[in-house]
């Protein structure tokens, strides 16, 4: 399209980069998580759960608000970016990554904790009389079992990635393909009147989040026809 | 879903709550103040207080952001920019009161650090020992326009840009130097005023275009009395006393 500013697409790949990269941090971190939240006895699990679900609640400028103190110079990122010579975690992709995976954890966890519970013990114990290591009852009966639940974990937790956007604008900084992802793009777009592109990348968005919708409404579709 | 059910909640609540505001509204006025303002516009909105007994509500964001919002019908009756470029616009678009429009400051730019000593003169900048540079958006606000034209006129734009972090207004800009994120960064005189532990570079004039503030009568406030009272208090001797403390300069009044 004629007119175009070269760098509307940046924000685009960038964001994509970001969920990618949160999703998958997620799947691995959020998988012991959802497992133990699923099978401990522990009387003060749901503590654990209350806490992993707080995102969910909590104004996205609370969250920000702590990254950025925590991320500075003076809190934990400052000494962690000291290790390879900078000084703050704010105002970098890293610094996104770990606000993204705090911010989707409770939208990847939930659906796959729900689905390690949906499971129940008995096919845990069928596995374990035919010898099955707790390992391997986890790997070979568990996660095939639960996989409705990664999928929509990870679906959510990217599309939610995604449409992140106060975090991004209290501890990105608006730097061009590195913290300026597609919603805080967006944002900027139509603070200084540049609405055709503001409208480009919004209309694509709001087709994206409908495509996701869907597919998580066809799979939990899919989902209670198997189970049922 | 069973989201629906808190949205429609939600949605009750917020008409009840749009229902009681306008009723205490009658005697306040809307002002939207660029965030390089933000301190001396509370001051004169205590002072405005005081004298007439009506209030001023404030709300605090970028010159762009504001225009965009006041062009698609905020409630706003003032309008304190952080140039003249768009509060001249907002009268050739008729939604700022014919002739209203004046300077109600000349806005100063300051290099800060928060660091003592770090902040030296233009040496610093062309120097470049610093990891970050906070300025506010360049084309949303005024103040990150003349940041910009000052490190073109110096010739260290290019080497700079690189370590450049963006707020979205001045406030953030500010912000970002404040918590030590950035090391240092371009902000307005004004936020830094009663600062006395870092390090500072008052940016020589002749670098940057006057950052000319103006303010315009908007069309919501054209019958409102309490945003014109709050537009001529902003004109008389209270105000601009306020806002030369905070280091900008008033120009003379004009007969007008």
């Amino acid at each position: 399209m004629a007119g175009l500013p070269p760098d509307i697409w940046q924000p685009v790949r960038l964001t994509v980069e970001l969920a990618a990269m949160t999703t998958l941090i997620l799947l691995i971190v959020g998988t012991p998580i959802a497992w133990w939240l699923a099978r401990s006895k522990a009387w003060w699990k749901e503590g654990v759960a209350a806490v992993v679900a707080l995102p969910l609640v909590l104004p996205p400028t609370v969250l920000g608000f702590y990254l950025l103190v925590l991320l500075g110079p003076d809190g934990p990122g400052g000494a962690l970016a000291g290790l390879w010579g900078g000084r703050t975690l704010a105002f970098t992709f890293e610094g996104l990554v770990i606000g993204s995976v705090v911010y989707s954890m409770p939208f990847v966890v939930q659906p796959i904790r729900n689905a390690f519970d949906a499971i129940g013990d008995r096919p845990l114990e069928v596995a374990a009389t035919l010898r099955a290591s707790p390992l391997k009852a986890f790997w070979t009966v568990a996660v095939p079992l639960a996989r409705p639940g990664f999928l929509s974990g990870a679906v959510l937790g990217f599309a939610h990635t995604v449409g992140e956007f106060g975090i991004v604008l209290m501890i990105g900084g608006n730097i061009p393909g590195t913290t300026k992802v597609l919603s805080v793009a967006i944002y900027d777009y139509v603070e200084t009147s540049q609405w055709r592109e503001a409208n480009i990348l919004a209309a694509g968005m709001a087709a994206f989040a409908f495509v996701v919708i869907l597919t998580m409404m066809m799979l939990e579709k899919r989902t209670a026809r198997i189970k049922g | 879903m069973k989201f629906i059910m808190p949205l429609k909640l939600a949605l009750l609540g917020a008409a009840v709550a749009c229902i009681t505001s306008s009723q205490a509204l009658a005697d306040s006025a809307n002002i939207a103040v660029a965030a390089n303002f933000t301190e001396p516009a509370k001051e004169i909105a205590a002072a405005f207080k005081a004298k007439t007994g009506h209030e001023a509500v404030l709300s605090f964001g970028s010159s762009g952001q504001f225009f965009t919002q006041i062009s698609q019908d905020a409630p706003f009756q003032v309008f304190l920019s952080a140039d003249s470029a768009r509060p001249k616009k907002l009268v050739e678009d008729g939604l700022a009161v014919k002739d209203s429009r004046f300077t109600y400051a000349v806005g100063k730019l300051v290099l800060w650090s928060k660091e003592p000593g770090l902040v030296k003169g233009e040496q610093t900048l062309k120097d470049g020992k610093f990891a970050k540079l906070s300025i506010c958006n360049p084309v949303a606000a005024p103040y990150g326009a003349a940041a910009v034209e000052a490190m073109q006129t110096l010739r260290v734009y290019d080497e700079l840009k690189p370590k450049f972090v963006e707020g979205a207004n001045i406030s953030q800009a500010f912000q970002f130097v404040q918590t030590g994120n950035a090391e240092i960064g371009f902000v307005a005189l004004s936020q830094v005023i009663n600062d006395k532990d870092g390090s500072r570079w008052m940016v020589p004039q002749n670098l940057y275009s006057p950052i000319t503030q103006d303010a315009v009568l908007l069309k919501k406030g054209e019958n409102d009395e309490a945003a014109k009272a709050f537009f001529e208090f902003l004109k008389g001797p209270e105000s601009r006393a306020i806002i030369e403390k905070f280091g900008y300069e008033v120009p003379p009044a004009k007969a007008s």
